[in-house]
C-alpha cells in the first residue's frame, strides 16, 4: 500500500532532505549554547594567545628539545578543543534528548533517531577540527609557531583523536541514565584527560614513568603523535595504535549499551 | 475500511503481562478512544501500533502494514504525539515544523498547519518558552505535518488547564474533519465522552468493554442517578424494594439512588403515595465515569 495518494506538492522550502534538515537544526542548537561554542571553539586558542604574550613562554627550552612553551602547548590546545567537544559539550545534549523523549519522538518519523546522533557527533567533530585549525593559525601568525611539518601524519592523528574522544563522549552518553549523571561522569573523566593531553604539564616535561602511563591513554598517545608530526617525523605507529584500540573499545561499548529511551 | 487492526496482542515485561490479549479495530475516519487507569496497558498497546514495541504475540496492522517489521513505511502513514516527549528546547516553533516537514516525502504546508493550530504568532518562539497548551498544539502540528492517514495522540491533554483542554478538543475534531483517523489515549472520561466515536476501556491489560460512549453508559447497571432530600425519612426496606435499583446511599438526610428509568417512575409513585415531598430532586444520567468504574470494578 502506498502512502497518502493525494498530497500537496511540496514547496521548495520543504523539499525533503532529512539528513541536512537534522544537521541544520542541530547546528542552530549548537550555536545557541554559548558555553559550548566558547569552550570548544574559542577557549583553546585564547589559552595559546595568553601564553604567547608572556615573553618567557616563547623562549626555546632545552628540556623540551628546543621547543618553547608556546610551541609545546599547540598540540595541547588542539586536544583541549576535542576534549571540550567530546566530553563537556556533547554528552549532556544526547542524554538530554533521551531523557526528554526527543529521540523517541524522532523514531516515529521516517528519519531514524540515529540521524540526530550522527549529526551531533559530526558537528562536534567539525567544530573541534575548526578550532584546531584556528589554534594552528593563531600560533603561526601571533607566536611564530611553525605549522606541522609532517602534515599527513598530523591530520591522521587529529582525525583518530577526534573520533576517539567522541567515542568516549558517546560511551558516557550511553551509560548515563540522566543528564546530571552524564555531567558528573564527564567532569571526572575530564581532568585525567586534560592531564594526559598535557594541559598541566606538556608530556615532554613529565617524568618517564608518568609519560609512559600517559602514552597508554588516548590523549597522551595523541599528544605524543602530534608532537612528532609537528617536528616533521611520522608519528610512532604505537601511538596511533593506542588511539585506534581505544576508539574501537569505546565505540563498541557505547554501541552495545546505548539506549534510545 | 479498517485502518488499525490489533488482534490478541500480548506483551510482558519481566514476566508480568502488561498487555494480555487485546483486540480492537479502528475504522477510517473514526476518533477511537483508548481509556483506562494507569498501568492498564494503554501506552504499550499504542507503542505497538507505532512500531516502537515488538509484541510477544498477536498481530498489529496499520493501513495494512506491520508497524514493527515495516517501520519505514508505517512512519509515512502514522503521525504520533507521544506522552512525555518534548522537542529541543532552543528550537523555535517554525524550526521544529520545518525539521519535521523535511523528514517526510510529501509534507503538509507547515505554515498553513501552524495557522490552523493557532501557532502563527509563536513561530519564532523557542519550544522551552511555550505554554503547556501551545506545546500540545505544536505536538499536534508535528504529528500532522507528514500528511498521515492516522494520528496517535497519547494523553494529549494531561496537564492542561480546562480552557486549553477544550481548545485542544476542538482541534482534534478539526483533524478528523480533515479526513484523518484518530487513536486517542486518555484517562479523562469527559474527553472520551465528548470526542470519541467508540471507546475501548482497558483494564489490567485487557479490553474490558468496547462500545460507543452512550452504549457504554447504557450498559452500566445504574444508568440513572436520582437524588433528593425527603421531607421525612423513608423506610429502608421500601427503598430497597424499588425496581431496577442498583444502590442506595444516605448522606446528611439526602437520599441518592442509582438505578434505571424504571426506578425513577417507581420513586415518584412512592413519594406520591406516602405524601412525602422531595426537595431538590435531581435526576441525572450516569456518565462514562460511572460506566468506567462499573466496568473496571475500581472504587471511586
Amino acid at each position: 500500500m502506498s502512502a497518502a495518494t493525494a498530497s500537496p506538492v511540496p514547496t521548495a522550502a520543504t523539499t525533503p532532505r532529512p539528513g541536512r534538515a537534522v544537521m541544520r537544526a542541530e547546528l542552530l542548537l549548537f550555536f545557541r549554547e554559548p558555553g559550548s561554542v566558547f569552550w570548544v571553539m574559542a577557549f583553546p586558542t585564547l589559552l595559546l594567545l595568553v601564553l604567547g604574550f608572556i615573553p618567557s613562554m616563547t623562549e626555546p627550552m632545552d628540556e623540551m628539545g628546543g621547543l618553547s612553551t608556546v610551541e609545546a602547548y599547540v598540540p595541547v590546545a588542539v586536544l583541549l578543543s576535542m576534549i571540550m567537544a567530546g566530553l563537556m559539550a556533547m554528552p549532556p545534549v544526547i542524554t538530554g534528548y533521551r531523557e526528554r523523549g526527543v529521540l523517541r519522538r524522532m523514531s516515529t518519523t521516517p528519519v531514524r533517531p540515529a540521524a540526530v546522533l550522527g549529526a551531533q557527533v559530526g558537528l562536534h567533530a567539525v567544530a573541534s577540527l575548526i578550532s584546531a585549525g584556528l589554534t594552528l593559525a593563531v600560533g603561526r601568525v601571533l607566536s611564530d609557531v611553525a605549522l606541522p611539518r609532517q602534515v599527513v601524519g598530523y591530520l591522521l592523528t587529529l582525525l583518530l583523536a577526534v573520533v576517539c574522544v567522541l567515542a568516549l563522549g558517546a560511551l558516557i552518553s550511553a551509560l548515563s541514565p540522566t543528564t546530571k549523571i552524564a555531567q558528573a561522569v564527564s567532569i571526572s573523566v575530564f581532568f585525567p584527560a586534560m592531564l594526559a593531553a598535557g594541559v598541566y604539564m606538556p608530556i615532554q616535561q613529565m617524568p618517564d614513568l608518568m609519560a609512559g602511563i600517559m602514552e597508554a591513554l588516548p590523549f597522551g598517545a595523541a599528544a605524543q603523535a602530534l608532537n612528532q608530526a609537528a617536528a616533521g617525523d611520522w608519528p610512532d605507529w604505537a601511538h596511533l595504535a593506542v588511539l585506534a584500540l581505544w576508539t574501537l573499545l569505546l565505540s563498541g561499548t557505547a554501541a552495545r549499551w546505548f539506549r534510545w529511551e | 475500511m479498517t485502518l488499525i487492526d490489533v488482534r490478541d496482542l500480548r506483551k510482558s515485561y519481566g514476566g508480568r503481562p502488561v498487555v494480555d490479549g487485546v483486540s480492537f479495530a479502528v475504522e477510517e475516519g473514526e476518533i477511537f478512544g483508548v481509556l483506562g487507569p494507569n498501568g492498564a496497558g494503554k501506552t504499550t498497546t499504542v507503542e505497538s501500533v507505532l512500531g516502537l514495541r515488538v509484541p510477544d504475540s498477536g498481530t498489529v496492522r496499520v493501513c495494512g502494514l506491520d508497524p514493527f517489521a515495516d517501520r519505514a513505511r508505517t512512519t509515512l502513514v502514522v503521525g504520533a504525539q507521544l506522552q512525555e516527549s518534548e522537542m529541543q528546547g532552543k528550537l523555535t516553533v517554525a524550526e521544529s515544523l520545518r525539521l519535521f516537514a523535511a523528514c517526510y516525502p510529501r509534507p503538509a504546508d507547515w505554515r498553513a498547519l501552524a495557522a490552523r493550530l493557532g501557532l502563527e504568532e509563536k513561530l519564532d518562539t523557542r519550544y522551552a518558552r511555550l505554554s503547556g497548551g501551545q506545546k500540545q498544539r505544536l505536538a499536534i502540528a508535528l504529528a500532522l505535518v507528514g500528511n498521515p492517514r492516522v494520528v496517535v495522540l497519547d494523553e494529549l491533554t494531561t496537564g492542561l488547564d480546562p480552557v486549553a483542554r477544550r481548545e485542544v478538543w476542538a482541534l482534534i475534531e478539526d483533524v478528523r474533519a480533515g479526513g484523518v483517523t484518530v487513536l486517542l489515549v486518555t484517562h479523562f472520561m469527559e474527553e472520551a465522552q465528548r470526542l470519541c466515536d467508540r471507546v475501548a476501556i482497558f483494564d489490567r491489560g485487557r479490553v474490558a468493554a468496547l462500545d460507543t460512549p452512550s452504549g457504554l453508559v447504557a450498559r452500566t447497571a445504574s444508568s440513572t442517578v436520582i437524588s433528593f432530600t425527603p421531607s421525612r425519612p423513608l423506610e429502608e426496606d421500601v427503598l430497597a424494594a424499588l425496581p431496577g435499583l442498583a444502590s442506595v446511599a444516605h448522606h446528611d438526610g439526602r437520599v441518592t439512588l442509582a438505578g434505571t428509568d424504571e426506578t425513577v417512575n417507581a420513586v415518584i409513585g412512592l413519594l406520591a403515595r406516602n405524601r412525602v415531598s422531595a426537595h431538590q430532586l435531581r435526576v441525572t444520567d450516569a456518565t462514562l465515569d460511572d460506566a468506567f468504574l462499573d466496568l473496571t470494578g475500581a472504587d471511586a
